[in-house]
C-alpha cells in the first residue's frame, strides 16, 4: 500500500480510538464498546508496525529501525503541505 | 507525560494561499475561546477531579486540544505559504506581518497576545465542568462564525471536523459532570 494511503488507514484508526477513548472514560463499564476499542487497537496496532517499517517513525520512542541516520528527522514534518502527499 | 506522533488527527491540505483567513482562524490558536485555553484549562483543572473518570476525561480532552492546537496552526501556516507582500498588504495582514512575519503567535484574531485570563481553574470539579461545557459551547461557535468566513473546501473540511469535536467534548463533560453530582449527593469530596 502507498504511504498516503496507509498513512491516512491509520489516521482514521486513531481517529476511531480517541473517540473511543473518550466515550470509555465516562462509561467504563460498557463492554460492547471496550471489544470494539480493543479490535481498533489491534489493527491499529499492526498498520503502525508495516508503515514504520518501510516509511519511517511515527513516534520516535517506540521506533528501532533507524541505523546510519536518524530517520525521526526526516522531512516532510505533518504541517507541511506535501506531508500527505509525499511523491 | 506526553509522546509526539508525527502526523495530524485529521489531514490538511490547502492550496491556495490565504493570509486574510489565517488572521481570522489564528483566534482558534491563541485567541479566548481557542484550543491553547482549551488544552491549559482542562490539563490544569484535572488535578483537583475527584474520579477516575473525570480525571482520564480531563486529561485526555485536554491531550487531544493539543492535536486540534497542532490542526489550527498547520491551516493558519499552510494560508500563509507562498503569500508574497503584496498579497499581504492587501489583505490586511501587514500589521501582523511586522509583529511575527510568517510565524505562527498565539494571539486572537485582533492580534492580542494570549492570556491565561481566558481560563479558569477554580478547584471546584462541578464548577470547572460547568465552565468547560460553556467553553466548548463558545468554540463551536466560533467554528461557525470561521466556517461563514470561507467558501475554501480545504480549509472548510478541518474546520468541521474541530467543530464537531466540540460537540463531542460537550456531551462527554457533560456525562462528567453528572459523574460528580452524584458523588455529591452521596458525600463530601474535597
Amino acid at each position: 500500500m502507498d504511504r498516503d494511503k496507509m498513512l491516512h488507514e491509520i489516521m482514521a484508526l486513531d481517529f476511531a480510538l480517541i473517540d473511543l477513548n473518550l466515550y470509555l472514560d465516562t462509561h467504563p463499564t460498557c463492554t460492547e464498546t471496550i471489544e470494539l476499542f480493543n479490535n481498533v487497537a489491534k489493527k491499529r496496532k499492526v498498520m503502525i508496525e508495516s508503515f514504520e517499517a518501510m516509511y519511517g517513525p511515527l513516534t520516535a520512542i517506540n521506533y528501532t529501525n533507524s541505523e546510519d541516520m536518524w530517520d525521526w528527522v526526516e522531512e516532510p514534518w505533518p504541517w507541511e503541505r506535501k506531508y500527505g502527499c509525499k511523491e | 507525560m506526553w509522546i509526539y506522533e508525527k502526523k495530524l488527527e485529521f489531514p490538511i491540505n490547502i492550496k491556495n494561499p490565504n493570509p486574510r483567513l489565517a488572521k481570522l482562524i489564528i483566534t482558534q490558536y491563541g485567541g479566548p475561546d481557542g484550543e491553547l485555553a482549551a488544552s491549559l484549562r482542562y490539563l490544569s483543572q484535572r488535578f483537583t477531579m475527584p474520579t477516575g473518570e473525570t480525571k482520564a476525561i480531563l486529561t485526555d480532552i485536554g491531550t487531544e486540544e493539543l492535536a486540534h492546537l497542532e490542526m489550527i496552526g498547520t491551516i493558519c501556516s499552510q494560508l500563509l505559504k507562498g503569500a508574497d507582500c503584496e498579497t499581504l498588504k492587501a489583505c490586511g495582514y501587514d500589521p501582523a506581518y511586522v509583529d511575527h512575519g510568517c510565524g505562527i503567535y498565539p494571539m486572537n484574531a485582533s492580534g492580542v497576545p494570549f492570556t491565561a485570563a481566558y481560563l479558569q481553574s477554580k478547584g471546584d470539579p462541578e464548577t470547572d465542568l460547568i465552565e468547560n461545557l460553556a467553553a466548548e459551547q463558545k468554540a463551536k461557535t466560533t467554528y461557525e462564525y470561521l466556517l461563514h468566513m470561507t467558501d475554501d473546501p480545504d480549509v472548510i473540511a478541518p474546520l468541521r471536523f474541530l467543530r464537531e469535536r466540540e460537540v463531542v467534548h460537550f456531551q462527554r463533560f457533560g456525562e462528567a459532570l453528572r459523574i460528580v453530582q452524584d458523588l455529591k449527593d452521596r458525600k463530601t469530596y474535597y
